[in-house]
């Protein structure tokens, strides 16, 4: 990392072509021009093969996670490809109950990729590691032949320290436990959907990608720490999916209700006119947690006391049920399956 | 959301549930068809069966364009991508439609055909505009309310003299299907069909008079809907006092869309492009005549099965699949040995199980709690 540049980067009009990962000085030109310049630490300053950590502190637990990312189109609104990258490795890491610690970024770039739309995608990752105080301390980078990439695809792996006595998982839901959400649902997955241009709708709807693990120490911070059974990011398939799969890991069976579920209006109108249902839209900065019932209060209070989780509900229980179903009381008094999804989320014909 | 939310609203459906309860009479039973898709999904959605007093049964239809569509359509469309090597494009439900050989659209994507989803008819011919070095069919399906769109899309593709654009036609008739049920069950049939919930989007287009047949031959109340819960529910009502009166009339609970005569300035356009096919396969029902439309000689050019000369060839459906005495209100989802076993939504066997809207999909995807525990 240390090679001198021996020509200027051009990150106005330039391109990212073969040499940029051939290694040689190209590729070090890329590396300390802008991933070593934008994502600056200690760590990354050593230009090591690999990062030297401190071990975490005694009887905690190391937990480590990684994400890959592949989005259409790069940028959308309220985020990109490269802080969805951060977020999602940093999410995964504090739905485990642990507290982030580092990051690892590995890039593969598409022969004639925008230096521009690179640099703006860098620097939204470097923007995102420092709001979550989360450093990416190694990575990488490839380059492929035009049209075996979309652009590029970014992943990430992240490493965390888990306090004692934390032990969210899947497994954890019990009978009888309360089942929170964060906030509204579906976000993430129509802002997305409205920003590839297809579907003729124009919205001011961001999406919902942000860093929970805050709003996780919060609750933590709340109740006991065993008492947090369960936490997920309802991210692709949405909360039934997610909720579907951890009514299978825990092997018991939930009851929700329609009208407790929080959803912006904007997203609720877009998926009537399209026949999407939100439920199954993803999600990027929503947790679901499964408490005791006699912690529900507690945890929603905190919750709704965090600026991620002013509109945190709960929206049903967790049952006794042999085949695991998740089951939904709908506005008008009558009951369903929420089911896993099927093949994609698609609009209605007719 | 205004305009929606009040029709979906739970104090309302409770009182035209109590409404329903003391207008059906206990000692007998009531069976409706309703015929849409958008109606079964409404029920299943909003588990509207919950509602209803024990002795009121709904069988689910078959408006839904993608569960009607016979495998040797899809066949069609598949041949065309993977050796005619065109560009079709398709509605995204289609995609996973079982075709012959193990085949479906999604398969032969993966063999590396150019099948692409398109949200619209108009998308279709904006993208055969934008890439005028690929051959592009749309491979067109759905009742009334789709056709005018791919008719729109036809009349500009021939103002326009777009040669790498055509359509593959698969658009088909309301009323013929309706007509096929009642014609079709044996006399034995149980339940016998009490009435229907007549379509919300297609009597926009066509109104509701054709319907009145089925009230006046077929002596079967029809009760045009829209495709809100609450719309349902007071449909269900309006049938049951139907029944009960026995009158047998075509009534319109969705008058804040549909008239008696429909969208004359969309028949007229529907007229212009496509002609009656004089019979067409089904899936599920089998051939019917007079059941679905082609393209009209006139834009021969723009005919994909004139253009590529296709043949069609029926394929019969799996053995073991009841989606036909299902479609009929014969049987219920359940009665099928495959459902929920060899047939789910992700592995579908029938055309029931392919769209959330078909009555196999709907009762797997919402209904199955409601199914007894398999021993």
């Amino acid at each position: 990392m240390k090679a001198a540049p021996y020509r200027p980067l051009d990150l106005t009009h330039g391109r990212i072509d073969l040499t940029h990962g051939a290694g040689g000085r190209a590729s070090a030109q890329l590396i300390t021009g802008l991933f070593a310049a934008a994502f600056k630490n200690d760590y990354l300053d050593q230009g090591d093969d690999g990062a030297v950590l401190p071990a975490p502190a005694p009887g905690e637990a190391l937990v480590f996670a990684t994400d890959a990312h592949v989005v259409a189109p790069l940028f959308f609104p309220g985020g990109d490809i490269g802080s969805l990258a951060v977020h999602g490795t940093l999410n995964d890491l504090a739905m485990m109950g642990a507290r982030p610690l580092y990051l690892s970024a590995s890039f593969i770039l598409e022969e004639g990729l925008a230096l521009a739309d690179l640099a703006r995608i860098v620097a939204s990752m470097a923007t995102a590691s420092r709001a979550a105080g989360v450093p990416i301390v190694t990575g990488d980078t490839k380059v492929v032949e035009q049209g075996k990439g979309d652009g590029l695809f970014i992943s990430t792996a992240g490493l965390g320290a888990r306090p004692v006595g934390r032990s969210p998982s899947g497994r954890g839901a019990q009978a009888g436990d309360a089942i929170l959400v964060s906030g509204a649902l579906g976000d993430h997955g129509l802002a997305l959907l409205t920003a590839r241009g297809e579907l003729g709708l124009a919205s001011t709807l961001t999406s919902d990608s942000v860093a929970l693990h805050g709003l996780v120490e919060a609750l933590f911070n709340a109740i006991p720490a065993a008492a947090v059974h369960v936490l997920r990011d309802p991210t692709r398939g949405g909360l039934a999916t997610t909720l579907n799969e951890i009514a299978h890991q825990s092997g018991v069976g939930m009851q929700l209700i329609e009208t407790a579920i929080p959803v912006n209006p904007q997203v609720a109108a877009a998926c009537e006119l399209l026949g999407l249902d939100p439920l199954y839209l993803a999600n990027e900065g929503k947790l679901i947690a499964i408490v005791p019932a006699a912690q529900a209060a507690a945890a929603l209070a905190a919750l709704r006391a965090h600026p991620l989780g002013q509109r945190a509900a709960q929206i049903g229980a967790v049952t006794t049920d042999p085949r695991h179903f998740v089951q939904l009381r709908t506005p008008l008094g009558g009951q369903r399956l929420l089911d896993w999804l099927n093949g994609d989320p698609l609009p209605r014909i007719c | 959301m205004k305009y929606v939310d009040e029709f979906r609203d739970g104090e309302l459906a409770q009182s035209i549930a109590a409404a329903l309860r003391r207008a059906a009479d206990s000692a007998r039973h009531y069976a409706f068809m309703e015929f849409c898709g958008g109606h079964t999904h409404a029920i299943s959605r909003y588990g509207i069966a919950d509602l209803l007093p024990p002795t009121v049964r709904m069988i689910h239809g078959p408006g839904c364009p993608v569960c009607v569509l016979p495998i040797g359509r899809i066949d069609l469309a598949i041949r065309l991508a993977l050796e005619h090597k065109v560009t079709v494009l398709s509605y995204g439900d289609c995609l996973r439609v079982p075709a012959s050989g193990g085949q479906s659209m999604q398969k032969a994507r993966a063999q590396g055909a150019d099948i692409r989803m398109v949200y619209s008819a108009a998308d279709a011919l904006a993208l055969a505009q934008r890439e005028p070095q690929h051959e592009v069919v749309f491979f067109a399906i759905g009742f009334e309310t789709t056709t005018p769109p791919t008719a729109v899309v036809l009349s500009a593709a021939r103002q326009l003299k777009l040669d790498n654009f055509s359509v593959l036609c698969n658009h088909v008739l309301t009323p013929a299907a309706m007509q096929a049920i009642l014609d079709g069950s044996p006399a034995t049939a149980t339940p016998r069909l009490d009435g229907f919930i007549g379509p919300a989007h297609v009597s926009t287009i066509i109104g509701s008079r054709p319907y009145e047949r089925f009230a006046h031959h077929y002596g079967k109340p029809v009760v045009i809907a829209g495709f809100e819960p609450l719309d349902v529910m007071q449909a269900i009502l309006m049938l049951v006092r139907q029944v009960n009166d026995g009158r047998a009339e075509v009534e319109n609970e969705f008058t804040r869309a549909v008239s008696a005569t429909g969208n004359l300035k969309a028949q007229r356009l529907v007229d212009s492009v496509f002609e009656l096919r004089p019979g067409f396969e089904w899936r599920g029902l089998g051939a019917i005549p007079d059941s679905a439309l082609a393209i009209r000689a006139d834009f021969a050019p723009w005919d994909a099965e004139r253009k590529y000369a296709l043949h069609y060839m029926a394929v019969p459906d799996h053995k073991g699949c009841a989606c036909g005495a299902i479609l009929r209100g014969e049987q219920a989802p359940t009665d099928c040995k495959l459902f929920a076993t060899a047939c789910t939504p992700h592995t579908p066997v029938g055309s029931c199980m392919v769209s959330s809207e078909g009555a196999c999909a709907a009762h797997y995807n919402y209904g199955r709690f409601r199914d007894a525990v398999p021993a």
